[in-house]
């Protein structure tokens, strides 16, 4: 939308900008909403999107038909992924040579181009809106259906769906206590992993003394297979920073900070366009719709650091120090950044406080469970049908999640376990799908709510394998503050790499666990404290799984390589030569036409002959 | 280990780097984090002589400065490649096989993780992830992402890849060597 900005002076001046906005929305005319999110960018969304403006323009269409590039719509399995409204009609996969078709036939002819529909995997029915795809219908989108109508490069079209509206009743309908006591009432917890009760943070930070407070948004999703929080920034970065400034009057603060993390440059200049576009319409700035509260907001951008996704390493890294954790307390709440009263809550927690002020607690309240109200935003990724950004409910079952949305374990394999929380997070098996998502029953069970990554894990991946992944991971991503932490996991990492290469035994699990336990306990920061859960919820459901590894020396799932061989089956392999063409470890010999054999002492184990064999002749075992 | 520049080759001219340290100070007053980050987008890496220069202004002592330096993952205190690849080493890409394809670029490249190749041509580093899942496993070649990689996949991308990056500019068009379509790619998976 092209509209001259003009600096709102009263609420009054919101009002009247966002109803002169609904006659000049494009939500009247047929359009057409791209994919820009790096999953669908990465199969080619953002040349698909170009190519429906260039012959839209060409076409002389541009007032018939809007067009959008918006964030993350979902369904990464699907991209490119197109929506077409009216009428949410889904098309799949799309490339630049359906770009025309879809405008002639659909967008102007109101047919539907079948051949980009998705397909039920069951019925075999094709599916035209996303209202009829399990994968949407099953979830409660009250956050990501930003993302599907908003560009997030454009203030007014945030403006005209309501945006903003919470902060001008936060300043002139409530008082600052009145914002928090919403809060606390909405049963808000923090998304970010421990779920600590923002109304209550806010409450403490507003009772502190000091003249200067700052609010913090935690942006540095640092769990690998997580990526709502880059999402939600780049899809719908307004409703971050209306819920920064709605904290700001909550807790009587006049800065904030956005602390994005190195990787994500994309969300970078997203927010970095917000606020600019926010500054010129005074929505930021001095003096916010001409009252007396005057908020601004700064970024500030991380270089790469898991530990930093603990708050008080996340303070000390916005300054630009070293970002090493410091013993709690004092919170943040009562010293934080540069020393000052500070709120640090994660960006999802943020983007649902202007839904709680707009639409009130209790209507907030209506969904999630009796201690958190709302919905999650999960990353469902990993051996899964549909992987994709889902939003659910609080309360919800693992089981309705991984196969009521997700549509169930890819290649008609066996589900094996799940794992929530990222590398402080721990991995549920089959018994435990009907667990309840919240922040108590998902710790009880051994993991933890986390940040919202779920990877789904089948009959191949192997838990041995994955606690010693994790415990890579935290090696080298531990500060080395604490002695517990810094040795302790490199000690478990041998134990488990000692189990993995079939030289461990039966006494190394009571060890892992003693040790893991003594990690746990004696570490000061989140980081450590939770170290021990991918060992401990493996070593918990998958037992069994260890002894064959360490008494049997086997690898259930084929997945170590010291404990598996690759086999060459004689009757199936027709002696093409392609696995000894292809073998970087020339291990593989046969003559032309006749089977082939592998030389067990020179297999390396890399498994590119079972990848390029036409005929199935490769197993491992 | 910080490692001096020689006179010339990837050397830094000072000119350039008083300007850069001044208008980044200017900009972002103590936090090293932010300077330190100007001059890695500046000269690729952090060069010894650009630490010391910054010691000098700030009055910071040069410990502290590398202290930071080395905390945290995105800053190089040698050269990167002109070529870089990144391959995600997140949990998804890890259950979908992200090492074996890390491996086989080892194998092509003759680089390890963390590396760069002799001839500083290029080099090779993991990221814990670069939240593309759907993806797994992923790899980006000068910001371009390849998806659903297998390690035979990867090696005919990146054989082509070196081959072009190894001609003489100007003669990788003419002999018809051009990138695999990534669209192709990550297509039909």
């Amino acid at each position: 939308m092209t509209v001259t900005p003009k600096r709102l002076r009263a609420p009054e001046d919101l009002t009247v900008l966002r109803q002169s906005l609904v006659d000049r929305t494009d939500d009247r005319k047929p359009r057409i909403a791209v994919c820009g999110d790096t999953g669908c960018a990465v199969c080619g969304s953002l040349g698909l999107a170009s190519s429906f403006k260039e012959i839209i323009e060409r076409r002389g269409l541009k007032d018939r038909v809007g067009l959008k590039v918006t964030g993350c719509l979902g369904f990464c399995e699907q991209g490119p992924v197109v929506l077409v409204f009216p009428g949410e009609i889904f098309y799949r996969k799309v490339g630049p040579g359906d770009v025309e078709e879809i405008i002639d036939r659909t967008v102007l002819g109101g047919e539907l181009v079948e051949r980009l529909l998705y397909r039920d995997p069951i019925t075999g029915q094709k599916l035209p809106r996303c209202s009829d795809l399990p994968f949407y219908k099953n979830q409660t989108r009250v956050l990501l259906e930003g993302n599907w109508r908003i560009d997030p490069n454009d203030i007014y079209d945030y403006i005209a769906r309501g945006g903003y509206s919470a902060v001008a009743k936060a300043l002139y309908e409530m008082t600052p206590e009145d914002v928090i006591s919403e809060v606390k009432e909405a049963r808000l917890r923090g998304r970010g992993g421990a779920g600590f009760p923002t109304g209550l943070k806010w409450e403490i930070c507003r009772k502190t003394k000091g003249d200067t407070k700052y609010v913090v948004c935690n942006a540095d999703e640092g769990d690998p297979g997580a990526f709502m929080d880059r999402s939600l920034l780049e899809g719908n970065p307004h409703s971050v920073l209306e819920g920064m400034i709605i904290a700001g009057i909550g807790i009587g603060a006049r800065h904030g900070v956005i602390y994005v993390r190195a990787e994500y440059p994309t969300a970078v200049v997203k927010i970095r366009n917000a606020i600019e576009q926010a500054s010129e319409l005074g929505l930021l700035g001095e003096n916010i719709l001409g009252s007396d509260f005057s908020f601004d907001v700064t970024i500030s951008k991380g270089a790469g650091a898991f530990v930093c996704g603990e708050e008080t390493a996340l303070l000390l890294s916005a300054e630009g120090k070293v970002g090493e954790p410091r013993q709690k307390p004092p919170f943040p709440a009562e010293k934080g950044y540069k020393g000052k009263p500070t709120v640090i809550n994660n960006v999802e927690t943020f983007a649902n406080v202007p839904l709680i002020i707009k639409n009130g607690a209790a209507e907030y309240r209506r969904v999630g469970t009796e201690k958190s109200g709302g919905t999650k935003i999960f990353c469902l990724v990993g051996k899964v049908n549909n992987t994709g950004l889902v939003e659910v409910p609080l309360g919800i079952t693992l089981r309705e999640i991984i196969f009521g949305i997700g549509g169930g374990i890819k290649n008609g394999k066996r589900f094996k376990a799940v794992q929530t929380g990222g590398p402080s997070g721990g991995c549920l098996p089959e018994q435990m799908l009907d667990l309840k998502v919240d922040f108590e029953e998902l710790s009880r069970a051994g993991s933890i709510m986390g940040s919202g990554g779920m990877i789904v894990m089948d009959e191949d991946t192997c838990v041995v394998d994955i606690a010693r992944y994790f415990l890579q991971f935290l090696k080298s991503e531990s500060c080395g503050k604490c002695f517990s932490c810094r040795e302790g996991i490199n000690r478990m990492l041998e134990i488990v790499e000692g189990i993995a290469a079939g030289e461990g035994s039966p006494e190394d699990l009571d060890l892992l666990e003693e040790l893991a336990c003594a990690v746990k306990d004696a570490s000061m920061c989140g980081l450590g404290q939770t170290s021990a859960n991918p060992v401990l919820s493996t070593l918990r459901y998958f037992r069994d799984e260890y002894l064959a590894h360490v008494e049997l020396k086997k690898c259930p799932a084929a997945v170590c390589r010291a404990l598996i061989r690759f086999q060459i089956d004689e009757n199936l392999c027709t002696g093409c030569g392609i696995c000894r063409k292809e073998c970087p470890a020339e291990a593989i010999e046969g003559e032309r036409r006749k089977p082939h054999t592998i030389d067990p002492n020179r297999c390396m184990k890399c498994g590119v002959c079972m990848e390029v064999c036409k005929f199935g002749a490769i197993t491992k075992s | 280990m910080l490692q001096d520049d020689a006179e010339g080759g990837g050397g830094v001219a000072l000119k350039d780097l008083d300007d850069i340290l001044s208008e980044s100070i200017r900009r972002n007053g103590e936090s090293l984090v932010a300077v330190l980050q100007d001059i890695q987008e500046h000269y690729n890496y952090l060069p010894e002589r650009a630490l010391r220069s910054l010691s000098r202004k700030t009055g910071v002592p040069l410990i502290d400065i590398y202290r930071v330096a080395t905390f945290y993952n995105s800053f190089s205190l040698v050269p990167r490649g002109k070529h870089q690849i990144v391959v995600c080493a997140g949990t998804t890409c890890h259950v979908r096989g992200a090492s074996k394809v890390t491996e086989e670029i080892s194998r092509v490249l003759g680089i390890g993780p963390g590396q760069v190749s002799a001839d500083g041509n290029f080099s090779l580093d993991t990221v814990n992830c670069l939240g593309c899942c759907a993806f797994a496993p992923v790899m980006v070649v000068d910001g371009e992402y390849h998806g659903n990689l297998t390690p035979a996949k990867t090696r005919k991308i990146l054989t082509s890849l070196k081959a072009k990056w190894l001609l003489p500019a100007g003669e990788a068009d003419e002999r018809g060597l051009v990138d695999d379509g990534d669209a192709e790619e990550t297509e039909g998976a």
